[in-house]
């Protein structure tokens, strides 16, 4: 079995009407249909209330509003899945009723 | 190694390995858990039998006998890794069969060849290093070969291949054939890429000559090996189809000063019969009893031209209502393309070249030379000399492949350049 983690994009427009909303019935079906393979995940605000912290190399740090990329499309939520390979964790990743689509990344598990 | 193998031995192993590296490699990857470990493995085997055949005598079978030792081998490497660290890597002992011993006897090596496929051609993985891999795994390239192929340095062809082995085994991309439900898709995803080898070496993108023909004899291979593999699907019949219908104008096309011979002008009697022959009896295969595939109307459009006696003849009806279906089914700019041309034929160069005109505004088009060619073609049948001299200048502009630039430049001067 692998870990996948999967990451949830959607139109940021779409992201701030959603703010306060609680999860959909489509996303509470998602979770009930694939709750074997969950291993967390969760919803999140809006990119306008993300904060990036970069390490500035000098031992400090640079705090700026906002995700590290601007784009049209934002992270809206993750779920953290347990697959027996790439095209179960990719199956899985088709249900997700996200508004843009997800990206699916292995995650690395120590030796 | 102590000694060098004589001649002999070391003919008789490069000989096992040209033909069953695929075989030999993918039989292995079930037992080594990993590309790398199994190409290890396979080294070994090959280092082994050229220590070892001079005394013990060469085997019936080479290709059975190195299998066996690299799985042997692979399991060593395997039982040492999981001692050390208590834990299996990920790739074995997830399948419902494990493919039996390593010990076992030789005709019972499973063909593991169709896993490998897959893996290798995996929708995961970008395209260029699908077909690295395709090349290095199923071919038994080197990396350097896979690099000259594609006229790259071998670093970025190493680094590009190396890149793609690491995602396969940190995503886990499974080394199997896909389930029912899931192989027509993902098959149509192997026959593109083994098209693209193909292509690529029957027509260069770049480089000196018109065609590599090492290239080419690969692409023609690889279809033959998922002919084996696969032998009741027609989509593979198809692809088989078109690239020995394809391929066999192959030795017409270019004269004896390596310069572009256009179909037109070919000497028809160069043509490989026996390939046409054998070419047409998969292209029935595939068509039969059903809505014909992508590979199987391509390969219907090559048939027309291979069985048509001269240029003159040539059915263009025929071949506009094939490029018709592919439009429907299969729609892209270059189909479009090659139907105006095959309009231009069939009811009037000035019918073509109007359809041209409306594709010139597409931007997918407009690095591809085969456009402003045609299009100058048309004007010169036309009497329009000035404006093909035109279109030849921005087809040249746009061409890289050295004989086809000489073509261009051919063309130009027949215009009085």
């Amino acid at each position: 079995m692998s870990k996948y983690l999967i990451l949830i994009y959607q139109a940021e427009a779409v992201a701030r009407q959603a703010e306060g909303e609680s999860i959909s019935a489509s996303y509470q079906e998602f979770q009930q249909r694939h709750g074997a393979s969950l291993l967390g995940g969760a919803a999140l605000h809006p990119s306008s209330t993300a904060t990036s912290v970069r390490r500035d190399g000098a031992g400090g740090f640079l705090v700026t509003d906002g995700p590290f990329a601007e784009s049209k499309e934002t992270l809206g939520g993750y779920y953290l899945i347990e697959a027996a390979d790439l095209d179960e964790a990719l199956e899985i990743a088709k249900e997700v009723p996200a508004g843009v689509g997800v990206e699916v990344w292995p995650v690395r598990v120590a030796n | 190694m102590p000694e060098a193998a004589s001649p002999e031995v070391a003919a008789v192993v490069a000989d096992a390995h040209r033909r069953e590296s695929a075989f030999v490699l993918a039989a292995t990857v079930r037992v080594a858990g990993s590309i790398d470990a199994a190409e290890e493995a396979v080294q070994e085997a090959y280092a082994s039998a050229l220590a070892t055949w001079g005394t013990s005598g060469i085997p019936r079978n080479p290709g059975a006998w190195l299998t066996v030792a690299a799985r042997r081998r692979a399991l060593d490497m395997q039982r040492r890794a999981a001692t050390a660290q208590r834990a299996l890597p990920k790739l074995l002992g997830r399948e419902d069969d494990d493919g039996g011993l390593p010990d076992m006897a030789p005709e019972e090596v499973p063909d593991d060849r169709l896993r490998l496929i897959f893996t290798c051609c995996h929708p995961a993985l970008a395209l260029d290093a699908r077909v690295a891999l395709t090349l290095r795994l199923l071919c038994g390239l080197s990396t350097a070969e896979v690099a000259r192929a594609f006229l790259v340095p071998e670093a970025t062809m190493a680094a590009r291949i190396t890149r793609a082995k690491k995602k396969i085994a940190a995503a886990n991309i499974p080394y199997r054939v896909p389930p029912a439900a899931e192989l027509p898709g993902r098959l149509d995803g192997v026959l593109s890429v083994v098209y693209l080898v193909y292509t690529t070496g029957h027509t260069a993108p770049s480089g000196a000559d018109l065609m590599r023909r090492d290239l080419a004899d690969r692409g023609l291979e690889l279809a033959r090996m998922l002919r084996v593999l696969l032998p009741g699907d027609r989509d593979v019949a198809g692809l088989l189809a078109l690239v020995l219908l394809t391929g066999a104008r192959r030795d017409a096309r270019v004269d004896d000063q390596h310069e572009v011979v256009l179909l037109e002008n070919q000497d028809r009697s160069k043509w490989d019969r026996q390939a046409i022959a054998e070419g047409v009896a998969l292209l029935r295969e595939s068509l039969a009893g059903r809505p014909p595939g992508r590979f199987a109307l391509m390969a219907a459009i090559a048939a027309v031209h291979d069985e048509s006696p001269s240029w003159l003849d040539t059915h263009w009806q025929e071949i506009l209502g094939l490029y018709d279906l592919l439009m429907d089914g299969w729609p892209s700019p270059v189909v479009r393309l090659n139907r105006a041309i095959a309009l231009g034929f069939a009811v009037g160069y000035a019918e073509g070249l109007a359809e041209l005109d409306v594709l010139g505004g597409d931007p997918q088009l407009a690095r591809y030379p085969y456009l402003a060619a045609a299009r100058g073609d048309f004007l010169v049948r036309l009497g329009r000399p000035e404006e093909a001299r035109v279109a030849f200048g921005e087809a040249l502009i746009i061409t890289d492949n050295d004989a086809e630039r000489r073509f261009l430049h051919g063309r130009l001067s027949a215009l009085g350049e």
